[in-house]
């Protein structure tokens, strides 16, 4: 007989694997990635191609040239982000700009703290929060939603529903109602925004099979979504139905796409499932405050980040343990 | 349908290669070698010499403490050398060697198939046939079973719970005792009941097994006190304190027995033994083993006397399978990768052989971890191995302790799930050692 192979139990292994969680992750986006190529036509296509193509670059050259290690990009984390980072920037963003964020994303976001699993903050985010301060105007500037559009960076742009609702609720715009899309425009996504975040259904229907596929658990959307239905309607203002007021807050913006895909990213998050509750809660607050008080009509990228700050108190929280009840 | 309440896994559950085969007799070998640590606890303390005959049944060591247990001798003929050996782990054991002449059992023993269900001695009684006839749970651990029988002072129980579960993948052969077996199993339960003074037992039987759910719910439909629960397919519910809490919704607190919520947890093959010895004299000599793997000739459920050379059931289920990387005694969650299987021998311990091909056995590469929690939620005793296998590398003992390291039941689950493939027991385990060394010797300086 051959010399039999000695390892220490178990001797079987459920077949999961990172690179399966990303691929899942991927498909759970081709939703709300169909959606914007609908939407914005070739600015979306050439907006996600350099995106990832810098990310996935980027990881090559730092692990080859600067870390001289092994390349990771096979796990497929970095094509994520890339994806992710496309998903939050204006589909017209000049493509030195996005690339920028890209080396950014992975160089100062990820690979500075050793790669994969060790990065204190969301890549992607770091990335879009750097393009946002250092390019206020190209980040804010958003191209409307009215089918395949076949320019890149010529297209009519306009104000997302946040940046209206923020200019009439500060009083900038008496007319800012009737500049609103209505509610069903904003669920299908035919409004302005970054290029991944408008179609909350497809966002939906993405988040819903990562749970369905329990890539990611509930506890982190699901607390997000409940605290910012809850602000929303006790913070409605004068003249508008707090159930109206709620479903925009829900349904625009950064939200879905932050709470099922940016929030619930493993390594940025908590892992025990109240940790994860009160990260959720954390981050529905945190961006309710911006929106309604803060200077940016938009604060989903800075609610996550700064809950991601919090992870390693919130993993002081220890999951339920077994025989606890009785211990006393 | 109940089922345990934190974490745990579902492993693919493979049974189909040796489910619903006839338990098989293996024949007597010509030599039999029967170690002396075949339980948890003490070794057991030899008491035949060199030379001596001795007949299936006779006592070949006696219980070397409280906790240990009784060996008789498998099969009969003349003790040929007490000596040391090497079992199939590289891990020195004592072993009593005999050659095998005839088969001769000892008169007391009722060898007959008939069933005899009455039994009127004494809990006393009981427990002292038990523990003379050298029962351990067969479903893993090897505690003694007598042990479990007598409850500290201050301590009663209130229900015995049977585990039919089998949540190991593969294993079958407690599947296969329960079909052709259940009128035992069920006399052997009302024995266990007398013994503890409980009115209520609980079979536990995992979904996976409806025929022998059926089986047994029909052969407890007029006993009073004992009924038949279903659970649902979920690895580690054969765990005691998984079941436990499966079956009467109660948790054992960190660091205690069952008794503690009024427990006695016993496994059905177990039980069998006790009617055996109780109603027929027979002493535990033998044990339905599974043999299985997919490439193995003739999968199968076969009954072993101790000591019989594993290979030769190996020869009897087909051969070593073409390709064969691991071979491993018990299942694939829990079980032992075997480094070798010359001279080793069929004792308490070894429920089943598993064998697996080379590809299935190498473990793949470890990823970094990317913290998505998949240990915790998979963690059937809530602990958070992540960190325990962290703080083993950065020796934390302190911390190892506060975050109940010594409540880790070695199931395996995380390791299982990790999408990582990090090996996190094989830091797990070493500072569950090195913890429980500390605090052993905390105990010690309080005396």
């Amino acid at each position: 007989m051959e010399k039999l192979i000695v390892a220490p139990a178990p001797h079987a292994h459920s077949g999961d694997s990172v690179r399966r969680n990303m691929l899942l992750v991927i498909a759970a986006l081709i939703p709300a990635y169909a959606v914007s190529v609908v939407e914005f036509g070739w600015g979306a296509l050439l907006t996600m191609a350099i995106s990832v193509a810098a990310c996935v670059g980027s990881e090559w050259l730092i692990t080859k040239y600067l870390l001289k290690q092994k390349p990771t990009i096979c796990d497929l984390s970095a094509v994520l982000t890339g994806m992710l980072l496309a998903f939050n920037v204006p589909s017209n963003l000049d493509w030195w700009i996005l690339v920028i964020g890209a080396v950014f994303a992975i160089g100062v976001g990820k690979m500075t703290f050793g790669g994969l699993g060790q990065n204190p903050f969301n890549p992607a985010l770091v990335g879009r929060v750097f393009l946002l301060i250092s390019f206020p105007a190209q980040m804010t500037t958003w191209p409307v939603a009215k089918g395949f559009a076949t320019a890149y960076v010529d297209a009519e742009t306009g104000a997302t529903p946040l940046a209206i609702l923020k200019s009439g609720l500060k009083g900038y715009d008496p007319q800012w109602m009737d500049k609103l899309p209505d509610l069903w425009d904003a669920f299908i996504g035919q409004m302005g925004g970054s290029l991944g975040e408008v179609s909350a259904l497809a966002l939906l229907l993405g988040g819903l099979f990562l749970i369905c596929t329990r890539v990611i658990t509930w506890h982190i959307p699901v607390s997000i979504l409940c605290t910012v239905a809850i602000f929303s309607l006790c913070a409605a203002p004068e003249g508008m139905a707090p159930c109206t007021f709620m479903g925009y807050e829900l349904l625009t913006g950064g939200l879905m796409l932050g709470a099922f895909f940016m929030a619930t990213d493993y390594v940025t998050s908590p892992m025990s499932a109240w940790g994860k509750i009160i990260f959720g809660i954390g981050i529905g607050l945190i961006m309710m405050v911006i929106r309604t008080w803060g200077a940016y009509p938009e604060g989903m990228s800075f609610a996550i980040l700064m809950m991601n700050a919090t992870v390693p108190l919130l993993n002081r929280i220890r999951p339920r343990h077994f025989g606890e009840k009785k211990k006393a | 349908m109940k089922t345990f309440h934190i974490g745990g896994v579902h492993p693919q559950d493979n049974k189909q290669f040796s489910a619903h085969q006839a338990i098989t007799e293996c024949p007597l070998p010509q030599q039999a070698i029967i170690p002396l640590v075949q339980h948890i606890g003490a070794p057991a303390q030899a008491v035949v010499e060199v030379g001596k005959k001795v007949k299936v049944g006779d006592l070949l060591a006696k219980a070397g403490g409280f906790v240990s247990a009784n060996i008789a001798s498998p099969v009969s003929g003349t003790v040929s050398k007490i000596d040391a050996a090497t079992d199939a782990w590289g891990a020195p054991m004592q072993v009593i060697v005999i050659d095998v002449e005839g088969d001769e059992w000892l008169e007391s023993i009722d060898r007959s198939t008939e069933l005899k269900s009455e039994c009127t001695l004494e809990p006393k009684e009981i427990v002292d046939k038990i523990a003379a006839a050298g029962i351990v749970g067969l479903g893993g651990a090897c505690f003694p079973t007598h042990v479990k029988l007598l409850p500290p002072p201050g301590k009663t129980a209130e229900v015995l719970i049977i585990n039919g579960v089998e949540c190991e993948p593969y294993l079958t052969c407690d599947h296969q005792l329960m079909l052709e077996h259940g009128e035992e199993i069920v006399v052997g339960i009302r024995i266990l009941m007398r013994a503890l003074n409980v009115n209520r037992a609980i079979i536990g039987i995992e979904n996976n097994k409806k025929d022998a759910i059926l089986h047994m719910s029909e052969l407890v439909k007029d006993v009073p006190g004992i009924e038949v629960q279903p659970l649902k397919l979920k690895y580690p519910q054969g765990g005691e304190k998984q079941l436990i809490d499966a079956c009467i919704h109660r948790q054992v607190p960190s660091g205690a027995l069952p008794i503690e919520v009024g427990a006695v947890v016993d496994n059905v093959a177990t039980v069998y033994a006790v009617y055996e010895a109780v109603q027929k004299n027979k002493p535990l000599v033998s044990r339905v083993m599974t043999v299985t793997g997919k490439d193995v000739k003739h999968p199968g459920n076969y009954l072993v006397r101790f000591g019989t050379p594993i290979d030769e059931v190996i020869q009897l289920a087909g051969g070593v399978p073409e390709g064969t990387g691991k071979i491993i005694g018990g299942g694939p969650m829990m079980g032992r990768a075997m480094d070798h299987t010359e001279g080793m021998p069929a004792n308490k311990r070894l429920s089943g052989l598993l064998f697996l091909p080379e590809a299935e056995s190498q473990r793949p590469e470890e990823d970094p971890c990317i913290r998505c929690a998949k240990c915790v939620d998979a963690c059937p005793m809530g602990l958070e191995p992540y960190l325990l296998s962290k703080l083993f590398a950065y020796e934390k003992w302190d911390e190892l302790e506060k975050h109940d390291v010594m409540d880790c039941i070695d199931c395996g689950c995380c390791v299982f799930t990790c999408p990582s493939h990090r090996r996190l027991l094989d830091n797990i385990r070493p500072a569950k050692a090195k913890v429980g060394g500390i605090l052993r010797e905390r105990a010690a300086a309080k005396k």
